[in-house]
């Protein structure tokens, strides 16, 4: 008896020692992804508390007062959400069609090898700084669009309200432009994982049914992938968003809204980056922090759309079209 | 009836090479569009770069010459004390992701940290500003540190829970069948196989942070000279490549463009340096872009 328990102590105070070093290693790293939880709701409440003299002073007829004057102190935030979903909106309609089109070129047609090192660049590209887009944007892009393109598009539609005005080079096409440029990345290499997924079997029995290779992507593959490429949608929405550096160089600095997409605007993410450390006066600053506030909430709503479709392709796939 | 058909049938073929030879010029115009851009970068930065821009201060506005010597000092600054922050409670938060987390909480940790990864970096700025700035009444290099470190946090944590993730399980097992507990065994075998994946990521996230502009803009803000502590505004090679290119003088675009240049090669040398890990290591199937 009391051999055994002498042998069976010793065993058992280190089995206690062993679970209290996991227990112990659990709560240290426990710690540290409790840390996420706290610094992402820290920031949904600084955003919050420091922009409630703004809120309290404007209330909902912030989002859609149409006044920026910081003279008289009175602040509205149409004009910047307004540009902020233009130049967005124009991104995507210039990025989409011509990203999911390389995506399927990339999936389909290329070969392999191809296909891989181009994607590789494209990884690359998604990694260059914004300021360098911007760079590029404000030296190049700019004086392009002043010369040759906008005259050019006021000579062909200038009777229609869209592209009317003068030719200044920035605004909101030419923001719009250089973020097509930056959510390419994004949107092929995520439209092309999309395409990758789908089975072959989904390709070889539309191409023995008779199709055209045309018709098996366009029948039987797009809509397998379907999910996916709306989601790289998303996530090319939410950067196009939130982007602030290149934008800022290029849109202009206009707090008004134009109906006319060549004509000088402003984003969310452009005032901030260059009213904030000017501002003086509580109010001012709130309401920039309101701003931010508002930006915060549309990417992350948008970022949640785009995880819903990732979670649900996972799930199903997205095959009953 | 057979013309009829034969007739439908070219006009199918005729839609498929268009369609097709269409995705081909998508491709092509993308493609093409990011090689002439970045070429006319490395053309631009290539014909404007010389060596003051390393070893000397700014001058006067407005006086040609001078470099910004101090805002490479202050990008390796503020990018140095940002990972020190940020790598270590990314990966002991990535640990606990992979190895102990409980279904729930797990979810809840995960949801937060995409959550993070996608805040606009100029809201990043914003909450940094209102945590440090304001009640420290100056900006500073810390402010700037701090918010860059917000970014790199998500980005640490969810890469190192993916590398470990893909440690095969037999390897796990053989660690609890040879009698160490599992913190013996995330320790010494598990997080060492995936050392090189986690190593990866850790490498991409400095990159980003290091090219990112906006959370310094009104926290670390710019100077002309040297920085004399943690606590003063420091110049970084983003901002000041964002100063420089908005501003109204020829020299001052001329240094821009060099910047811009540096600042390209340092994240794709990085960026392709630890892609190269990654692939030596043998380990698939991780996309990491972003």
């Amino acid at each position: 008896m009391a051999t055994s328990a002498a042998i069976f102590r010793p065993t058992s105070i280190a089995g206690k020692r062993l679970s209290r070093a996991d227990d112990l290693a659990h709560a240290f790293t426990f710690f540290f992804a409790a840390l996420i939880l706290g610094v992402t709701t820290l920031i949904v409440c600084q955003l919050w508390i420091h922009s409630s003299p703004a809120r309290e002073k404007f209330g909902f007829g912030f989002i859609a007062s149409k006044l920026w004057n910081p003279v008289s102190d009175e602040y509205g935030a149409a004009p910047f959400i307004y540009g902020t979903v233009l130049t967005s909106l124009l991104a995507l309609s210039i990025s989409v069609p011509l990203g999911v089109g390389a995506a399927i070129c990339l999936s389909e047609l290329a070969s392999p090898l191809l296909s891989a090192a181009l994607t590789f660049f494209l990884e690359l590209l998604a990694a260059v700084p914004s300021v360098i887009f911007g760079l590029l944007a404000i030296f190049t892009l700019v004086p392009l669009m002043r010369d040759y393109v906008q005259p050019a598009l006021i000579g062909a539609f200038g009777f229609t309200s869209l592209f009317s005005g003068p030719a200044f080079g920035v605004g909101y096409l030419t923001a719009g432009l250089i973020l097509a440029v930056m959510t390419f990345p994004y949107i092929i290499s995520v439209s092309r994982e999309a395409l990758l997924a789908v089975p072959r079997e989904q390709r070889e029995a539309a191409l023995a049914l008779g199709a055209t290779k045309w018709e098996s992507i366009g029948q039987a593959v797009l809509p397998f992938a379907r999910a996916g490429i709306v989601s790289s949608v998303f996530l090319g929405l939410a950067r196009a968003l939130g982007e602030t550096m290149a934008v800022t160089m290029v849109i202009g600095n206009d707090p008004a809204i134009h109906a006319s997409v060549l004509s000088p605007g402003y984003t969310i993410a452009a005032v901030i980056a260059n009213e904030f450390t000017e501002a003086t006066g509580k109010l001012y600053v709130s309401a920039l922090i309101e701003l931010g506030f508002v930006l915060f909430m549309l990417t992350t709503i948008i970022n949640a759309l785009a995880r819903m479709m990732i979670v649900l392709t996972t799930k199903k796939g997205s095959a009953k079209a | 009836m057979s013309r009829a058909m034969s007739a439908r049938n070219m006009r199918r073929n005729a839609i498929n090479n268009v369609m097709l030879s269409l995705t081909a010029v998508c491709a092509f115009v993308t493609v093409s569009t990011l090689f002439l851009i970045l070429g006319h970068l490395v053309y631009n930065g290539g014909t404007s770069v010389d060596i003051n821009l390393f070893t000397k201060l700014p001058l006067a506005p407005g006086e040609p010459g001078g470099g910004m010597a101090n805002a490479v000092v202050g990008s390796a600054e503020i990018v140095f004390i940002a990972s020190l922050i940020g790598l270590p409670v990314g990966f002991f938060a990535g640990i606990y992701l992979a190895e102990f987390s409980g279904k729930k909480f797990g979810i809840l940790v995960r949801y937060a940290a995409d959550l993070l990864n996608g805040v606009p970096s100029i809201v990043i700025g914003i909450v940094a500003w209102t945590l440090l700035v304001l009640p420290m009444h100056r900006f500073s290099a810390l402010s700037g540190a701090v918010a860059l470190s917000l970014m790199l946090i998500p980005i640490t944590a969810r890469g190192t829970e993916q590398f470990l993730l893909e440690v095969p399980r037999n390897m796990r097992e053989g660690a609890l069948a040879l009698g160490a507990n599992k913190w013996r065994a995330t320790a010494s075998v598990i997080v060492p196989a995936a050392r090189k994946g986690i190593m990866t990521a850790m490498i991409l996230g400095v990159a980003r942070i290091s090219g990112e502009t906006a959370p310094l803009l009104f926290t670390a803000l710019n100077n002309q000279f040297w920085s004399s502590g943690l606590n003063q505004p420091t110049a970084s090679l983003p901002v000041m490549i964002f100063s420089r290119a908005t501003g109204p003088y020829d020299d001052w675009h001329r240094q821009a463009w060099a910047a811009g240049l540096a600042l390209l090669a340092l994240v794709l040398v990085t960026n392709v340096t630890a892609r190269l890990i990654l692939s030596c290591s043998g380990s698939k199937g991780a996309s990491l872009s972003g």
